[in-house]
């Protein structure tokens, strides 16, 4: 099962490492990872995407918030939220080509940051599904590059991570 | 007839337990790095630093020679003597154990000794000397990433690049190690900082927000602990090393009383119920009892108490949890990540466990609530049937040494009341098994890491703590050489330990696995070359004695503890082929044992 864990950290030096390396260390997956300062900042927030039953995530949790840097993790998947990764994807785009990547990109909303006249460079935001769905309605053989963000997570309405 | 002159008496002056604390530091007085390591230790009352110098804590060591307190520097002979040595004076005293230690080889010579420590959550203060801050990743002479290779085996690590950050580090580390789930905490210092100078101010009190270990447990999850208690038919008490670092034998033992239901201990937590109890079935485990371990598989409610349920303890949890699925688990545990992590529980109590058993012990008594007399009439029946079996049974009417008479005849000697050190190995179950011990934080050993040698540096730090009680140390011919360089130590130090040397010449519990698990090939576990032990005592300054007949054992022993004044080498030439029973084989329930021959 897919977890997303919000995670509040002093943004101290080695933070990073210590959660990274408890989930090398214990066996844990990580999908995705990203991580930057808050509005408060001296904390930073992690969202990891793992996966394990749910006796592993609550090892998880609570082996994370054993680690004296971590203030509070969260789950987000337990209540409803908001998850969004961005995307940048270099294609190929010459000749009759151009047209139809470009009407693709409109569809998933996707903005071409990037032209010339072999390629464009286009950004792409929405959930984890939505990204992968984008790439599979290209030509796999026009896709140069992509480089994605790892998803970064919410939770709705009132449900506030906050010290 | 000793080739050396006989040492100077043992100079309890020096080793005084009285604490002389330094006057408390005046606000804004300047002192150096090193300077504020060596004040910060005086303020948290540390008696002992066990240490070696090296390039990178030279400042620090010049600031130990001019200090104006009584902070004391024993000089260990390898930093891993150093570390074990603070982990055995942690252990018998309660108190964080400090260790100071050079950078590059200094920490990687002491990662064993941190790694020890950390996987039976004892409290250390480890100060790292680290190369000066702007040679910090240049691959210097010396440099290792000291934070990197210990995060694993650390409970926190910091490295201090700001002096004005010195002292309140030092701060967090003490409240950090000491708190909640004790562990080791190591501050790396670099070089340039322990020698800048800033204003000191040592902090009286801390906050830390991702920080807050929770000691009180919940009153409604303790009631309902009480209940599945009480109407427990066959109820067990599992108790660990986590009620002697949470100093609950006294509640522990108070409760067990009270309800008149059978405790076991794990390895870590013997002493933490009195061991001559007769409530008391054993120590549980891989070499647990018989009665110990079919309690624990047939119970109908087991209290866990500072235990976490590890592969040496309950074996393979799926055979534990298949063999007796309508068994109730409740587990005190201050670490939740402890508790529900190989075993299912089914009531949680995060707390520490003295405070928890206390709420405990309030509720039996104001519930006038009893356990089921006639219930407990049988299942007592049934653990004494367990008991006859006489589980730990040997031949006593051998020709060569028995390793288990030799700790019987320890435990009579001693009375129960020396402090018994181990290393790790057959000798480490003998020792466990045979010698009662009736008060926590008299068994000092290695049980999550399992390291050889620490043994002689356990011992040191004990003796140090306590100049004036029986300090043994059981080994085996394997372990001993691990760390034998700090007989040296103990004679610069005048450490009057006795080593008993359960010689058997093979690493013996690899050796009874292969004998059990890989047909009889003793690939490498044999112990070649082996020095004369007695001559190597001699030649470190102490004491050497080999027994090699069962007849001479009890008067060897006699002879050794009265020698009040000099460590004395006892190197017992033991049975090879004996092995330590009962035996649960790994990946097997703890009821699968294998049981000696001579039942």
């Amino acid at each position: 099962m897919r977890h997303i864990l919000s995670i509040l950290v002093e943004n101290e030096a080695g933070a990073l490492s210590r959660v990274a390396g408890l989930f090398s260390a214990r066996g844990y997956n990580i999908e995705t990872l990203t991580v930057a300062p808050t509005e408060d900042a001296t904390l930073s927030r992690m969202t990891i995407v793992t996966t394990g039953s749910d006796e592993i995530v609550e090892q998880i949790t609570k082996q994370l918030n054993k680690l004296v840097d971590v203030v509070k993790v969260v789950d987000l998947s337990e209540g409803k939220h908001i998850e969004r990764e961005l995307m940048l994807v270099k294609v190929r785009a010459a000749g009759k080509d151009r047209e139809e990547i470009k009407r693709t990109a409109d569809i998933f909303r996707g903005r071409i940051l990037d032209v010339t006249d072999k390629s464009y460079t286009i950004e792409l935001t929405g959930t984890t599904e939505k990204l992968d769905a984008f790439l599979d309605a290209l030509d796999r053989g026009a896709i140069l590059e992509t480089v994605r963000t790892g998803v970064s997570g919410i939770g709705r309405g009132e449900w506030v991570l906050k010290v | 007839m000793f080739l050396v002159p006989p040492p100077k008496p043992l100079d309890l002056q020096g080793l005084s337990m009285e604490l002389q604390l330094p006057p408390l530091a005046e606000t804004g007085e300047t002192l150096t790095g090193a300077e504020i390591v060596i004040r910060c230790l005086q303020e948290e009352g540390v008696e002992f630093v066990f240490g070696y110098p090296g390039g990178a804590v030279l400042y620090i060591y010049d600031a130990l020679a001019r200090q104006k307190g009584t902070l004391k520097h024993i000089l260990v002979r390898h930093e891993q003597g150093a570390l074990h040595a603070a982990d055995g004076y942690a252990r018998a005293t309660g108190k964080p154990g400090v260790a100071l230690v050079t950078s590059g080889p200094g920490v990687t010579n002491a990662v064993t000794g941190i790694a020890t420590a950390y996987m039976d959550s004892i409290p250390l203060v480890v100060i790292t000397g680290q190369v000066p801050t702007k040679a910090i990743g240049e691959d210097a002479f010396q440099e290792c990433d000291t934070v990197g290779i210990t995060r694993p085996t650390v409970k926190h690590n910091f490295l201090v690049k700001d002096v004005s950050q010195l002292a309140v580090t030092i701060k967090k580390a003490f409240h950090i190690a000491t708190t909640g789930r004790p562990g080791p905490v190591l501050v790396d210092i670099p070089k340039d900082v322990s020698n800048t100078a800033t204003p000191f101010h040592y902090p009286a009190k801390l906050h830390l927000r991702s920080y807050s270990p929770v000691t009180k447990g919940h009153g409604g999850q303790i009631k309902k602990a009480l209940n599945l208690l009480i109407e427990a038919k066959r109820p067990m008490i599992y108790v660990g090393g986590g009620a002697i670092l949470g100093e609950a034998s006294a509640e522990v033992t108070e409760l067990v009383r009270l309800l008149g239901y059978p405790v076991t201990n794990t390895l870590m937590g013997l002493g933490s119920y009195p061991g001559t109890d007769p409530q008391f079935v054993g120590m549980l485990g891989m070499h647990g009892t018989f009665e110990a371990n079919n309690a624990m598989q047939n119970c109908d409610v087991l209290l866990a108490v500072g235990a976490r349920f590890d592969d040496r303890v309950i074996g393979n949890p799926a055979h534990f949890a298949a063999g007796n699925p309508a068994r109730k688990i409740v587990h005190i545990d201050v670490d939740p990540s402890s508790i529900s992590k190989r075993v299912r529980v089914d009531v949680p109590i995060v707390g520490g466990v003295k405070e928890v058993l206390q709420e405990l012990l309030a509720q039996v008594k104001a519930s006038g609530q009893r356990p089921d007399a006639a219930a407990l009439a049988a299942w007592w029946k049934q653990i004494d049937a367990w008991r006859a079996k006489d589980c730990l049974k040997y031949d006593r009417n051998s020709a060569l040494i028995k390793p288990q008479f030799v700790i019987e005849k320890l435990y009579e000697l001693t009375k129960g009341d020396a402090y018994v050190t181990s290393d790790v190995g057959q000798h480490q179950m003998w020792a466990a098994q045979f010698y009662k011990f009736d008060k926590p934080r008299r068994w000092i050993n290695s049980g999550g890491l399992g390291t050889m040698g620490v043994g002689l540096p356990y011992a040191m730090g004990v003796k140090l703590a306590f100049p004036q009680a029986e300090v043994a140390c059981v080994t085996g011919e394997s372990s001993i050489q691990m760390c034998i360089q700090e007989l040296s130590t103990c004679k610069q130090y005048h450490l009057p330990v006795k080593i008993v040397n359960l010689n058997n010449r093979y690493m013996g519990m690899v050796r009874q696995w292969q004998e059990f698990f890989h047909g009889n090939r003793y690939s490498e576990s044999y112990m070649d070359s082996l020095p004369d032990f007695v001559k190597l005592a001699e030649a470190y300054g102490h004491v050497g004695m080999r027994i090699d007949k069962p007849a001479d054992v009890e008067g060897a022993l006699k002879e050794a503890f009265a020698m009040k004044d000099r460590l004395v080498f006892m190197d017992f030439i033991t049975d090879q082929t004996e092995n330590v029973f009962p035996m649960v084989p790994g990946g097997k329930g703890m009821s699968e044992m294998i049981l000696s021959e001579e039942l």
